[in-house]
């Protein structure tokens, strides 16, 4: 026998399901931008390609990612996804033998226990293919449970909040939860009556089933397990299990260089669809701490994106932390879907700032220092800053000391694309003209703009780095007063810049550095809370994320929290911890070994100048 | 006008039943925390742009409480975003949110 009406719930799902994707994919593709589909073109026969396939095998079947994070987690993804792609390839392999070659209909290597009772045409492979057939039945079944514990009590798993579904992938869910204990039933069934199990159908059969086995049962068994893997097909599309196909298609699409442009294109949705709702990020957001309830973070706003649009809240509620896109393991570009979701209103124009006048004589330097507006919040670190480069002869020029002008960025974050242009413009005219060869400025925030957005032909540098350099160079010489420190890693800097090494080792030579899990040197420190790219929360929610992150990094033993950017400086200290918050140029003057007295009239001399002498690296940098 | 035996400058007269007062209600509707504001000033002496023109959030705040809705609207396009008087209010008021919402009334005149 070959065929039954059974087969069919199975067989129009997975028709259903291959036309639909197919159908999507293409569209998708289609409507890539042309830039893109040369990409694509060019890469197709590629190392890439290879590349790629690893990528999908590493992360879409194995989830590397998530078990770095998390052992249970990753176990529970790599289970579910690895032991069904096992079942899949080693049942095929086992009806083909069988068959000794013959093409089957893609339903029979599912339901091979049910057609073929009698295993003696595989000989001596027979044993082999019910063992791991079992096996990875039985660790489909393990992760099951995982994920069912997840689901109860996440807490067991190291979650702290599950992501709350909606109805489709609630029925979709319930549908893949009963395929495998169904299958697992059917096939003890077939144990009981046929004698076709190994250990664990075997098992089923023998010791649970013996008793009530009867043929209505097994063909009741086989047809539920059809109808579940039915309807877990036909809702795949539309539910959150359509990441599985779509993380295929964008791995392969981001190996070929595709990437999010300045506003959304199809490349977005692929994004958008490979979001498995997995709620890693929930974790991850900082707004999620907060008592008020919100569907903020990236798994619930990812997912009005896919189905209708995001609420008002939702997409302005954001940090633009980058904690949940650096936790995805899918690699979704978040920050840059909500940036340019936050495009669709333009608010200021690019005439807005037209008050605003270039600067004409601007005092020349070789080191352009720029403070930005949260500089000019907090003096002390523009004080102490400026007294590092005058310990160290740098010929300087503050070139926003006269009023500072916005960088443009927190306009970017908030979408006001023209405005934040036209600023970018005025500010870069500002540092062309004092006619510096290295920019330096005390703001990650601005930093960052300055790398990334302006295009000035210099190189910037943020304080940090730059102090840093200055004491690698025996410019500046500091006394390690073993002062115990504590150090908070702004977003921009860490995970915007990857700047997350220079200011510990500044720090190292001023005092000695505490560690706690949640600053651990890598990419995942907790935001402050003050971030620009917001304007929604309120100040009392600003606050309480602040009192979370100090209660994350700070233990009894810190004297001082130590930052690298103003902003952090002013929100963390807004918090009710009695510990003192300070600049890394603050606490690096501090230590400062005072140099021999320079006249102050000397400062800036040519004759000081020449002695400006930079290692090898910045030399590099400033030649190219 | 009733003739008190003198009167204020013309330019500093504002006609109450003139001017907009909807416009009031709907921003501490958008952003509770608008009525909070003293007009202390601290948030125009570190103001951005107020370094370069007579704007300030405070003016805004004023212009708003006045009626005079024209006005904010045109004049919070001055406004950088930057951040600085969301930071230095001591009443908390967050500005930049309020600053948005006449922008967003300035476009689509909502009222
Ligand atoms: S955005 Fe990433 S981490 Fe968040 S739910 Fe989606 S896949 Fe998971
Ligand atoms: S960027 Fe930060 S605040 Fe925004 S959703 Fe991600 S983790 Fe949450
Ligand atoms: S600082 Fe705050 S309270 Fe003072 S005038 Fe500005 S908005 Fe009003
Ligand atoms: S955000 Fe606007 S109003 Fe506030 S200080 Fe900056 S420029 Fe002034």
């Amino acid at each position: 026998m070959r065929y039954h009406p059974f087969v069919l719930p199975f067989s129009f799902g997975l028709a259903f399901l291959l036309i639909y994707t197919s159908i999507i994919w293409i569209r998708w593709i289609n409507r890539l931008s042309e830039n893109d589909k040369q990409l694509l073109r060019k890469n197709l026969f590629s190392f890439n390609t290879l590349a790629a396939i690893r990528e999908v095998f590493m992360e879409s079947l194995m989830h590397r990612k998530i078990f770095r994070k998390n052992v249970f987690l990753g176990f529970m993804h790599m289970s579910l996804a690895f032991g069904w792609f096992m079942l899949i390839l080693i049942g095929n392999l086992e009806s083909r033998t069988y068959t000794a070659g013959r093409i089957n209909p893609p339903y029979f290597p599912i339901f091979f226990k049910f057609f073929r009772h009698d295993l003696a045409p595989l000989k001596k492979l027979e044993a082999y293919f019910g063992f791991w057939m079992d096996f990875f039945l039985l660790i489909v079944l393990l992760g099951l449970s995982l994920a069912f514990i997840k689901r109860a009590h996440s807490k067991v798993l190291g979650i702290k909040r599950t992501t709350k579904h909606i109805i489709i992938d609630k029925i979709a869910l319930t549908s893949l939860w009963f395929i495998f204990p169904l299958r697992l039933l059917a096939e003890g069934f077939s144990a009981a009556l046929y004698k076709t199990g190994n250990f664990l159908t075997s098992f089923m059969g023998d010791e649970i089933l013996s008793g009530i086995a009867s043929p209505t049962l097994y063909l009741q068994a086989w047809w539920a397990y059809s109808i579940a893997l039915g309807i877990f097909f036909i809702t795949l599309p539309f539910s959150r299990y359509m990441h599985i196909p779509t993380e295929i298609l964008l791995i392969f699409l981001r190996r070929y260089g595709v990437k999010e442009k300045e506003q959304h294109s199809s490349f977005t949705k692929i994004e958008i669809n490979a979001c498995s709702r997995c709620g890693i990020c929930i974790d991850a957001c900082p707004i999620t701490a907060l008592p008020e309830s919100s569907e903020t973070q990236s798994a619930y706003f990812l997912r009005e994106m896919r189905y209708d649009k995001p609420t008002n809240n939702q997409n302005e509620s954001c940090l633009l932390c980058m904690r949940c896109e650096e936790a995805c393991p899918v690699g979704i570009e978040i920050t840059r879907i909500r940036e340019n979701e936050r495009k669709e209103y333009q608010l200021f124009a690019s005439e807005s700032y037209n008050y605003l006048t270039s600067p004409k004589n601007a005092a020349k330097g070789k080191v352009a220092f720029f403070a930005g507006c949260m500089g000019h919040l907090t003096p002390g670190v523009i004080k102490a800053t400026l007294a590092l480069f005058k310990a160290a002869n740098v010929n300087y020029t503050f070139i926003d000391e006269e009023g500072s002008i916005c960088c443009g960025r927190p306009l970017m974050q908030n979408g006001q694309t023209d405005a934040g242009i036209s600023l970018r413009q005025i500010n870069k005219d500002l540092i062309l003209n004092s006619g510096a060869e290295i920019l330096v400025s005390s703001c990650p925030i601005c930093t960052r703009e300055f790398i990334e957005h302006y295009v000035l032909g210099i190189p910037v540098f943020h304080h940090s780095q730059y102090i840093l350099e200055l004491a690698m160079s025996k410019k500046l010489s500091f006394r390690n007063n073993s002062t115990k420190i504590v150090y908070h890693d702004p977003c921009e800097l860490s995970r915007g810049l990857n700047i997350i090494e220079e200011p510990r080792q500044l720090l190292r030579l001023a005092g000695e550095l505490i560690h706690s899990p949640e600053n651990s040197g890598k990419q995942q420190s907790l935001c402050c809370g003050g971030s620009l790219g917001n304007t929604n929360l309120s100040a009392n929610q600003r606050k309480s994320i602040a009192e979370n992150t100090l209660s994350g990094i700070l233990s009894d033993k810190a004297d001082i929290v130590a930052t690298a950017c103003p902003l952090c400086k002013k929100s963390l200290a807004c918090s009710n911890k009695n510990i003192e918050i300070l600049d890394i140029a603050q606490i690096m003057l501090e230590a400062l070994i005072a140099p021999k007295f320079i006249p102050e009239n000397t400062v800036e001399s040519t004759k000081m100048e020449s002695n400006l002498t930079y290692s090898p690296e910045i030399n590099s940098i400033i030649s190219e | 006008m009733k003739d008190f035996g003198f009167s204020p400058m013309k330019n500093k007269v504002l006609n109450f039943d003139e001017l907009n007062h909807d416009f009031h209600q709907w921003i501490a509707i958008q952003d509770s925390s608008f009525n909070l504001c003293i007009a202390c000033g601290t948030c125009a002496s570190t103001c951005s742009a107020g370094s370069y023109t007579h704007f300030s959030f405070r003016e805004l705040c004023k212009d708003i409480r006045w009626g005079n809705a024209e006005k904010a609207m045109k004049e919070s396009e001055k406004c950088m975003l930057c951040g600085k008087c969301s930071i230095a209010c001591p009443r908390n008021i967050n500005t930049r949110n309020i600053i948005k919402m006449v922008r967003k009334a300035a476009k689509t005149s909502p009222l």
